[in-house]
């Protein structure tokens, strides 16, 4: 019978690059950047890594495909390494290879890192899909965009709740101000001056009812975990230890785009939090989980993962929000890093991103962004669309073995 | 006995009117002013003469059965391929059977739409067939400031010829054939080369069809007042009328030739006249129909009792009733590609269509044909090799499902600035078909603030991309919101 991950792993060392518009960096120097912050965390030598996963998107735009980049980036000792791409989770699954392969046994100590290069490409936004999508689907296809993808979900999501358009908008709007807080407080993060409601409400529609201030920053960036047993962490001479809780993959299947779907919510992301939190002993999220990194590449987005995740109720989103209850003073803190938002989507780095805010949390080293005595983070990734995606959560916390 | 079973129409939902090209381009050629009353019918920048074909076709089919069409012809001298058979797209569009059909282009003259007619006619005479589709459809570009731009419409018609349920019996036709060039297209060639007014107008429309009508009524001992309605094309109004005046036609049985409200559709025009006509039919009224274009074809059709019960789907009076004002030229001539608006890098992208995964889906492409779980009953779109609902999840066991004709409505929807479109925002969204299944479609024709949550669509085949490096031309099925209904 399968017992999960929990307490099985532990984190050794962690590195993020600033993430931004790096035009004068190569992806091969983002990666160094994020792996020496990384090892000199761990205080380990290279040599004794064993085997790395790295995980990308956007290939054809970035570093190509295969795991070549990564291992001669870092000049690696010819060890296995993997590229792994899964949409938005591709950061996590990289997380999760190197994860999994240290639980196994197979391996002491792992590297996970992701990495991608966006601003090569002359334009704003993410790529376009052609890509993406495959020969088949490009036959039929809408002429979509990710903004136009998730502001579907705001449609949906009003008129399954009887919301007006607007009211749902300024929920949004509530996240987008409380995101651009935090992320004023994070050198790291890309967009660092606080807005307004008034100005994220009154920001240039890109895809109705989304705003410029709904959607995510576009970034350039690398995170990187290294990873072992929490027994080898110990003897390592590491206090203050962080484990993996929970690691969960939900995809979808067909269902919400050719079935049975309200269009308000993320069946992938209902289900993968559920078993989370199952994986990880916890019996009540919105009581036990001290603070969170949703994949808020837009702001309904955030908006409706807080139900999906079980921490707000159905249709209660937008109370919560508008009550603070996910502000950084609130009782889950949110984003507290920037998020998406603010800290970028460099697409392959941002689930490793995620998890090294809520490292730094948990070791009590975020700077003027440190929340009091924090247990549990969770982390969350929503890749593709509303319709058919990709849920990547992590929760890790404090080993108390 | 043999003739029209069935008849509809398509005139695209945009009107031009003539004063607003005028207002744009007469500083360029004053000479347009002398036409500049009334509108026409312009294509949405994502139609063509196929799409137009396609919806043609389906206002004649509804309520007839596609799976027995045997012969499905289409005319038109804007088709979007050279060599790829156009017939066969519409074909595929109509889900009609691919075994035992035949498919052809009638093409390179105005008068194709009526010498497919003859051909459907004389196929169905003969025994060989019992169900042939024509179809004519014309969507021209002309240049800016031109006497073209202002006669020229888009729109399409189609026309059933069988021997069972028939509404219109064919009684007789007649040919003049001869090289009679008023204007061409070259090979390759963008435009349409014309010339002089008074070479068209006196030498052309104005003895051509008169001959044609006299050959006609010589053959089969026949004369004018045996016909209720005359029904032949001419833009320029004044000559239209004096070819009735000078066969002793009173002109309260000649056909409107829809200059105000239309404009002339090219080879789709004596079809959408025809199909105006038949709807003002009455049992016993005899039709006279001349094509026009390097000479003149004739075809006469008496409505039999059955016409009285007939009405088409929507029909060429039904578009042209439903109607929005185009009321940017600029907009127009970028519809027409000719004016050059940047699309941005994003525009750039542009990937061949695989015509082998095109083989493989061109029932769900282009006939927009999903798959029914045998098991379970689930329709469902994109067909894929398991049934979708969860609990059957059935492997292989589909029958074809069309969603072509079924209504829907919009569950979700968004307008989307940062795709790359000629007419942004790109709108699009997920829509459930009334008797099941969803949709992750493109919408068209619609004003994004008019669009809601819950609103009913119907389905309409459109220009899905257009690759002008390769000459490729992709179509697929968009959702068109009814905002009035």
């Amino acid at each position: 019978m399968a017992s999960g991950i929990r307490d099985k792993v532990a984190i050794l060392g962690m590195g993020c690059t600033r993430f931004g518009e790096r035009w004068n960096d190569s992806p091969e120097d983002l990666m160094v950047e994020a792996f020496q912050e990384c090892i000199a965390d761990a205080g380990i030598e290279k040599k004794q890594l064993q085997a790395a996963w790295l995980g990308t998107c956007f290939d054809e735009i970035n570093v190509g495909k295969s795991a070549l980049s990564a291992s001669i980036a870092l000049r690696l000792p010819n060890i296995a390494v993997t590229r792994v791409e899964n949409f938005c989770a591709s950061g996590t699954e990289a997380f999760r290879g190197a994860v999994y392969a240290v639980a196994s046994g197979a391996y002491d100590i792992a590297l996970a890192i992701g990495v991608e290069k966006l601003k090569d490409i002359g334009y704003g936004g993410l790529p376009e899909f052609s890509s993406a999508i495959g020969v088949g689907n490009s036959l039929w296809f809408p002429n979509l965009t990710a903004p136009g993808g998730f502001a579907m979900l705001a449609t949906g999501y009003a008129a399954k709740y009887g919301l007006d358009i607007q009211e749902v908008k300024k929920a949004m709007a509530h996240i987008s101000v409380k995101s651009h807080a935090n992320g004023a407080l994070n050198p790291k993060a890309h967009l660092r001056k606080p807005v307004t409601e008034e100005q994220v409400l009154m920001s240039p529609m890109i895809a109705f009812p989304l705003g410029l201030f709904d959607c995510c920053g576009v970034s350039d960036g690398s995170a990187c975990a290294i990873v072992t047993t929490p027994e080898i962490a110990r003897s390592l001479g590491k206090k203050d230890i962080v484990t993996v809780k929970a690691l969960q993959l939900a995809l979808s299947n067909g269902t919400e785009m050719s079935y049975d779907w309200d269009g308000a919510h993320f069946v992938t992301t209902t289900r993968a939090s559920t078993a989370a939190y199952e994986e990880a002993g916890i019996k009540n999220p919105r009581e036990e989980i001290s603070m969170m990194e949703v994949h808020d590449c837009f702001s309904i987005t955030e908006l409706v993962t807080m139900e999906d995740l079980h921490i707000s109720e159905r249709g209660k989103a937008p109370a919560d929000i508008m009550d603070g209850f996910y502000d950084r003073g609130g009782r889950v803190p949110c984003q507290v890093d920037g998020g998406l938002k603010c800290f970028g989507h460099p697409i392959g780095a941002s689930g490793l991103r995620m998890l090294y805010e809520m490292y730094l949390q948990l070791q009590g080293r975020a700077g003027e962004r440190q929340l009091g005595n924090p247990r549990y983070g969770l982390t969350h990734n929503l890749g593709g669309f509303p319709m058919m995606n990709v849920c990547s959560i992590g929760i890790v916390g404090r080993y108390e073995g | 006995m043999v003739g029209i079973t069935s008849y509809g129409g398509y005139i695209p939902r945009y009107r031009v009117s003539r004063m607003l090209i005028v207002q744009n381009m007469a500083w360029y050629f004053p000479v347009i002013m002398a036409v500049a009353g009334g509108e026409k019918a312009v294509a949405n920048w994502d139609e063509d003469s196929l799409s137009m074909a396609v919806a043609a076709a389906y206002d004649c089919m509804a309520g007839k059965d596609r799976r027995a069409l045997d012969g499905i012809y289409l005319a038109s001298t804007t088709l979007p391929f050279a060599d790829r058979l156009n017939a066969g797209i519409v074909a595929a569009a109509l889900n009609a059977p691919e075994h035992g059909a035949t498919a052809a282009d009638f093409s390179s003259c105005l008068k194709a739409g009526t010498t497919a007619a003859m051909a459907a006619i004389e196929a169905v005479q003969s025994g060989q067939k019992n169900n042939v589709l024509v179809v004519a459809s014309d969507q021209r570009r002309t240049k800016m400031a031109t006497m073209f731009e202002m006669f020229y419409g888009d729109g399409a018609a189609a026309i059933l010829f069988g021997r069972d349920e028939v509404i219109a019996e064919f009684k007789g036709s007649y040919s003049l054939s001869c090289d009679f060039v008023d204007h061409y297209k070259g090979y390759g060639k963008e435009f349409d080369y014309g010339w002089e007014e008074r070479w068209v107008r006196d030498e052309g429309y104005g003895k051509i069809i008169p001959e044609a009508i006299r050959g006609f009524l010589k053959k089969y001992g026949m004369n004018l007042a045996d016909i209720g309605k005359v029904v032949y094309p001419c833009y320029f109004t004044t000559t239209h009328r004096a070819i009735a005046k000078g066969l002793g036609i009173d002109p309260a049985r000649v056909q409107d030739n829809l200059h105000n409200i239309c404009g002339d559709t090219g080879t789709a025009h004596p079809l959408v006249m025809l199909a105006a006509a038949l709807e003002q039919a009455k049992p016993g009224d005899k039709i006279l129909l001349a094509g026009f274009g390097q000479g003149c074809d004739i075809l006469c059709f008496e409505a039999t009792e059955k016409i009285a019960g007939f009405t088409p789907a929507k029909g060429v009076s039904g578009h042209l009733a439903s109607k929005v004002d185009l009321t940017s030229y600029q907009k127009f001539a970028k519809f027409r590609d000719l004016i050059v608006a940047d699309l941005g890098i994003r525009g750039e992208a542009n990937p061949n269509a695989s015509l082998t995964a095109l083989w493989r889906k061109r029932k769900m492409v282009l006939g927009f044909v999903g798959v029914k779980c045998t098991r379970c009953g689930t329709p469902q779109f994109p067909p894929m090799p398991m049934c979708v609902k969860p609990e059957c999840n059935a492997a292989g066991a589909f029958e074809d499902y069309e969603f072509a004709d079924k209504p829907g409505k919009i569950q979700m929807f968004t307008g989307d600035m940062l795709s790359p479109s000629v007419d942004p925002p790109a709108a699009y969204g997920l829509v459930t078909f009334d008797g099941g299944g969803k949709a992750f479609v493109d919408f068209t024709d619609c004003e994004i603030s008019q669009v809601k949550v819950g609103m009913q669509v119907k389905m309409s085949f459109r220009r899905r991309s257009k690759d002008q490096v390769r000459g490729y031309t992709g179509y697929f099925w968009k959702a068109v919101p009814q905002v009035a209904g």
